[in-house]
C-alpha cells in the first residue's frame, strides 16, 4: 500500500515522540500492580490530578521556555508570591475573589516583563535571571505575608482548586455530565485525527495502517473513557482538570498552529538563522516570560486555593518539577525540539510515580533518589537518540 | 640560503568525492620566506594540514622529507616537536589569559607539576622582545590588538624552537601599520634568527615585496614555483605580480553555465557610499565608501577574494545584521528603504541567501516544510494562524519547481545532501517574494550537477525581473552567471567590469589591488 508504512518503521522513526507513551503506560501499570490496584481506585485519581495540576499548569509553560532554549529556575517564588498577593487581597481585606485573582495574574505579567526584561534586553542569559529571580521574588513573598502564613480563604476562592462539577445532569451513583463530557472530547478526538489522516493522504505522505490507526484511537478513547468512570465515581469533574484541558489545548495550539509557537522553535533550533529570517527574537523572548509569569501566576492561584492558605515557603522546589516534566517529556536541552504534550506527560510520570510510591509508604528520600535516575535516565535517552541522528547524516 | 629543509613530494590527497590535492610538491629552502599563492579552495590549507599532521600520515599519498629525513606526522604534536609551527587566521588564544600564560599553553615552565611563574614571565618576556612586543606579560591577551596578538602566536611559536614557521593569511585582520611591523617582523627572523616561514597570501604586494621564492596552486595541483629574485637576470619583486596572477587563475571553465536571455530593465536596487566598522575592532573598516547598483533581470557578480568584505557587505545591508556604525543609503526601485532590521529588509523585497547555511541560513533539525515557511510565516497564516495545509502545498510546489530531492517535505534537513539544503535555503527566500536577491557564494559544498541546476535557477529568477546579486570568489562562476560584475578589495570597490570585456587575469589583478 503507497503511503502507508507497518509498525516496526513506525515506531523506530517515532522513537522519540512515541517511546514517552510507552514509558507513561509502563509506569502506570507497574505501579497499578505494586499498589495493588490503589493507584488508579476514583478517590487517588481525582487526589491525584489536584495535587499536580499546578505542576502540569507549570511545565506548560516551561516547555516553551526550554525550546526557545532558556530555563526558568523563579517559577516556585512566582508562584508564592502570586499566591501570597491573592490572599492579601482577598484574605486580609477581604475583598472579591475575582479581585484576588487579578491581582495575581497581574502581578504574574509584571514579574514576567521584569525578567523578559533583562533576558530580551539586556542580554542576560535566562539561568542568571531567574535564579536572581527565585530569591528576589522568594523575599517578596515573605515580605508580603510579614512572614506568616495567611488563612483561610472563602469558600469561592477554595473552590477553584477543590471545586468540582457533579450532577449537572443528576446520576444513579456516578456523575453523568462527566461521562457525557468525555465522550465528547473522545469524539472531538476521533475526528480530528481522521481529518489529519486524511490530510496527511492528500499530500502523499506516510500513514500508519488503517488498522493501527483504528486501534491507536480505540486505546485513547478506552483510556479516557476509563478514566472519566473512575472519576465519575468519586466527587466528579473537578474545576482543574477543567482549566488544565482549557489550558493544554490552547497551548498545544499556540505552539504549532501560530507563527508565535513557531518562531519559539525557530530561535531554539537556529537562533542566528531566525533573526536573519525576519524573527524578532527580543519581542518572542520578552513574551514567552510574560506568558511564564501568568502560567506561574494560575498556579498559584490554583495551589493556593488547594492548600486553603498562603504560606512563605509556598512552592518551593516546583520549578526543578516543571523543569524535569519538560526534559522527561522530551525537550531537548539544546533548545528547538519539545512539546506541550510531552511536558504534561512528563509531568504525569513524576506524578504517577510519587503518588504510588506513596502510597506504596517508600519514604521521602527514596522517593527523591528514584525520580533524579529518572530525569537522568530520559535525557541521557534524548543524547543518545541525538548522537545516533548525528551519526547518520 | 643554500639546503633544503622542507621537501613535499608527490602529495596526493583525497576526500570523499573529491581530490583535493594532485601530486603535489613543494620545496623549501633553509632560512628563505616562501610565499604560496592560489585562490580560494586550490588546496593551500589542505597542504598546511598535511604538513603539520592535521591530517595524519596515512591518508594521503606522498613523502615528505624535513631536515634531510622522512618524516610522517601523526598529529600537531609531532610536527611541532620537529619545529615545524602553523599560525592560523583564526588566531587560537585564550582571552582571559595573560601574554605568559598563552605563549607557554600546553608547554608549562613547571616543576613537579606546580608552575613557576618566576621563570614563565621572564621566559615570557625575553620571546616578547625577540618579537618586539612592548609589553607586560602578565597583561590579557584579550586587551592586545589582533595585531599584537599576532605577536604573541608568534612569541609562542618561538617557545617552541621553530625551524619553520606558516603563517596562513597573516595580514589579513591587520590595518596597514600592523601588517608592516608583522612582515617586518618576519624578516627580522629570517636575518637574525635563521627561521624560515611560509607564508599563504592574497595580498600579492606583499609576497613580491617579502618572498624570496612563491608557489602558486591552483584547482590542488604546483602550477609553477617563481624565484622571487628573477636569479638575478630575469624580473623580480612587484615586476612577477602579473605571473603569478596568471598561474591562480587560468583555471578552465569547467562547469557549463545555462543560456539566458533576460531584458535588463529598470533599476531596482541602489546602494550609496556604504561604510562599516567591524563589531569588535573600532579602528577596522570593513567596508569603506561602496556604491553599486543592480537592475531588473540583472545578474550582478560581486568577485572578491577572502577577506575582502563581501559578506560583511552583503549582511550589513540586509537589516544591518553585521558591523557597526553603518552608514550610507540603500534605495530600491530609486526611493530610500527602510533596511534597519531584517523585517524591514524583507518587507522592502531584499532577500540574502548566506554562505554558511548551516550557521545563518537554515535551521537543521527542523523539517523541510517549517524551513521554506520560516521568513514568510505571513504568507501561509491569517491573523497569527498558521494554515498547516497551505503550509505544505507551499513546500510542495518549491519542492516540485527546484527539484529538492527529500523523501517528503515533512523530512528532517539536517538529512539532505548539501545541495538540496541549497535549494531548501533558495525557497525559503524565495517564498518572501524578493525584488533583490543576494546570494553568498550559492554553490558553495554543492555537487555539480546540483550546480547547474542552481545556475538554471538563477537565470529563471533574472528572467522573471528580479535582480540577482552573485558574490563568489570562484572567476567562472561570476563570469559565466553575471552581466556585470564588480570587483571588491580591502573594503573597496575596484573595478566594475561588463561581463563581456572580463578575463581572469584583470579581474585578479582588481581583486588583489591593495590601497595605495
Amino acid at each position: 500500500m503507497a503511503g502507508t508504512s507497518d509498525i516496526k518503521g513506525l515506531l523506530t522513526r517515532n522513537v522519540r515522540q512515541s517511546g514517552i507513551y510507552i514509558a507513561f503506560v509502563f509506569i502506570v501499570l507497574l505501579f497499578t500492580v505494586l499498589t495493588g490496584g490503589s493507584l488508579l481506585s476514583p478517590g487517588n485519581l481525582t487526589n491525584l490530578i489536584l495535587q499536580y495540576s499546578y505542576i502540569l499548569i507549570l511545565a506548560i509553560g516551561m516547555v516553551l521556555i526550554i525550546v526557545a532554549g532558556h530555563i526558568d529556575l523563579s517559577v516556585g517564588s512566582v508562584v508564592a508570591f502570586t499566591g501570597a498577593v491573592a490572599a492579601v487581597v482577598v484574605v486580609q481585606h477581604g475583598l472579591p475573589w475575582w479581585l484576588g485573582i487579578l491581582a495575581a495574574l497581574g502581578v504574574g505579567v509584571l514579574v514576567g516583563l521584569w525578567q523578559g526584561f533583562w533576558v530580551a534586553i539586556v542580554g542576560i542569559p535566562a539561568f542568571i535571571v531567574t535564579l536572581a529571580g527565585m530569591l528576589i521574588f522568594r523575599g517578596m513573598t515573605m515580605q508580603t505575608l510579614g512572614n506568616v502564613s495567611l488563612s483561610p480563604f472563602p469558600s469561592s476562592y477554595q473552590k477553584i482548586a477543590g471545586g468540582f462539577v457533579n450532577g449537572l445532569f443528576g446520576g444513579p451513583g456516578y456523575d453523568v455530565f462527566t461521562l457525557v463530557l468525555a465522550a465528547a472530547v473522545v469524539v472531538v478526538f476521533a475526528l480530528q485525527q481522521w481529518r489529519a489522516r486524511l490530510a496527511k493522504l492528500t499530500y502523499d505522505q506516510a500513514v500508519e495502517a488503517l488498522w493501527i490507526f483504528g486501534i491507536k484511537v480505540a486505546a485513547v478513547a478506552i483510556v479516557i473513557m476509563a478514566f472519566a468512570w473512575q472519576i465519575a465515581h468519586a466527587r466528579g469533574l473537578p474545576m482543574v482538570l477543567i482549566l488544565l484541558a482549557a489550558l493544554i489545548l490552547i497551548y498545544s495550539f499556540v505552539s504549532q498552529q501560530t507563527v508565535f509557537g513557531r518562531h519559539i522553535y525557530a530561535m531554539g533550533g537556529n537562533l542566528q538563522a531566525a533573526r536573519l529570517s525576519g524573527v524578532k527574537t527580543k519581542l518572542v523572548n520578552m513574551m514567552l516570560f510574560v506568558n511564564m509569569g501568568l502560567l506561574s501566576a494560575i498556579a498559584g492561584i490554583v495551589y493556593s486555593a488547594r492548600s486553603n492558605s498562603a504560606q512563605p515557603g509556598a512552592g518551593n522546589m516546583f520549578e526543578l518539577d516543571a523543569i524535569a516534566a519538560a526534559f522527561i517529556g522530551g525537550a531537548a536541552v539544546s533548545g528547538g525540539v519539545g512539546k506541550v504534550q510531552g511536558a504534561i506527560i512528563g509531568g504525569l510520570i513524576m506524578a504517577v510515580m510519587s503518588n504510588g510510591m506513596q502510597i506504596m509508604g517508600i519514604g521521602q528520600s527514596t522517593q527523591s533518589i528514584v525520580r533524579g535516575v529518572v530525569l537522568i535516565l530520559a535525557v541521557a535517552f534524548d543524547v543518545y537518540n541525538k548522537k545516533r541522528a548525528g551519526s547518520e547524516s | 640560503m643554500n639546503d633544503s629543509i622542507l621537501e613535499m613530494r608527490s602529495i596526493t590527497k583525497r576526500f570523499p568525492g573529491v581530490t583535493a590535492l594532485k601530486d603535489v610538491s613543494l620545496g623549501v629552502r633553509e632560512g628563505e620566506i616562501h610565499g604560496i599563492c592560489g585562490e580560494n579552495g586550490a588546496g593551500k590549507s589542505t597542504l598546511m594540514k598535511v604538513l603539520s599532521g592535521v591530517e595524519p600520515a596515512g591518508t594521503y599519498e606522498g613523502e615528505i622529507h624535513f631536515r634531510g629525513q622522512p618524516v610522517a606526522f601523526h598529529s600537531v604534536n609531532d610536527s611541532e616537536a620537529q619545529g615545524i609551527v602553523i599560525i592560523h587566521q583564526e588566531l587560537a588564544l585564550v582571552p582571559h589569559l595573560t601574554i605568559a600564560e598563552n605563549i607557554f599553553l600546553g608547554n608549562e615552565r613547571s616543576r613537579s607539576g606546580i608552575i613557576s611563574w618566576g621563570e614563565t614571565n621572564a621566559q615570557a618576556a625575553k620571546l616578547m622582545r625577540r618579537v618586539g612586543l612592548d609589553e607586560n606579560p602578565v597583561t590579557p591577551v584579550g586587551q592586545l590588538g589582533v595585531g599584537k596578538q599576532q605577536l604573541v602566536e608568534i612569541a609562542k611559536a618561538l617557545s617552541k624552537n621553530v625551524r619553520l614557521l606558516i603563517l596562513d593569511e597573516p595580514t589579513a585582520a591587520l590595518n596597514d601599520d600592523d601588517s608592516e611591523h608583522l612582515l617586518g617582523l618576519i624578516r627580522d627572523l629570517r636575518d637574525e634568527q635563521g627561521v624560515t616561514s611560509i607564508i599563504i597570501s592574497h595580498k600579492l604586494g606583499e609576497i613580491a615585496e617579502i618572498a624570496d621564492t612563491t608557489t602558486v596552486i591552483r584547482d590542488g595541483s604546483t602550477i609553477e614555483t617563481v624565484d622571487m629574485h628573477g636569479g638575478g637576470t630575469g624580473p623580480s619583486g612587484r615586476a612577477l605580480i602579473p605571473r603569478i596572477i596568471k598561474g591562480m587563475v587560468g583555471r578552465d571553465m569547467d562547469s557549463m553555465f545555462p543560456e539566458r536571455s533576460a531584458e535588463i530593465g529598470e533599476e531596482v536596487l541602489r546602494i550609496e557610499d556604504w561604510h562599516v566598522t567591524h563589531p569588535t575592532q573600532p579602528d577596522r573598516t570593513l567596508i569603506d565608501g561602496v556604491s553599486i547598483t543592480a537592475r531588473a533581470g540583472e545578474v550582478v557578480g560581486i568577485a572578491g577574494l577572502m577577506g575582502a568584505g563581501r559578506t560583511e557587505l552583503a549582511m550589513s545591508v540586509f537589516g544591518r545584521s553585521y558591523g557597526r556604525e553603518i552608514s550610507g543609503q540603500v534605495f530600491m526601485h530609486g526611493r530610500p528603504a527602510n533596511t534597519k532590521g531584517v523585517a524591514d529588509a524583507i518587507a522592502s523585497g531584499i532577500a540574502y541567501v548566506s554562505e554558511d547555511r548551516k550557521r545563518y541560513g537554515l535551521n537543521l533539525i527542523q523539517d523541510v516544510r517549517r524551513n521554506i515557511s520560516a521568513a514568510a510565516l505571513g504568507k501561509v497564516s491569517r491573523s497569527g494562524w498558521i494554515d498547516g495545509n497551505q503550509e505544505i502545498s507551499v513546500a510542495e510546489r518549491y519542492r516540485r519547481s527546484l527539484n529538492i530531492k527529500t523523501p517528503t517535505v515533512l523530512s528532517t534537513v539536517g538529512q539532505l545532501s548539501g545541495g538540496n539544503q541549497q535549494k531548501v535555503a533558495l525557497s525559503k527566500w524565495l517564498f518572501t517574494g524578493p525584488d533583490v536577491l543576494i546570494l553568498d557564494e550559492p554553490t558553495r559544498g554543492v555537487d555539480v550537477g546540483a550546480k547547474y541546476e542552481i545556475y538554471t535557477l538563477i537565470n529563471e529568477l533574472a528572467e522573471q525581473g528580479k535582480a540577482i546579486i552573485v558574490i563568489s570568489s570562484e572567476l567562472p562562476e561570476v563570469m559565466g552567471l553575471a552581466d556585470r560584475i564588480y570587483t571588491l578589495s580591502a573594503g573597496r570597490i575596484t573595478g566594475e567590469v561588463s561581463a563581456a570585456d572580463a578575463t581572469q587575469e584583470h579581474l585578479m589583478e582588481l581583486m588583489t589591488m591593495e590601497r595605495e
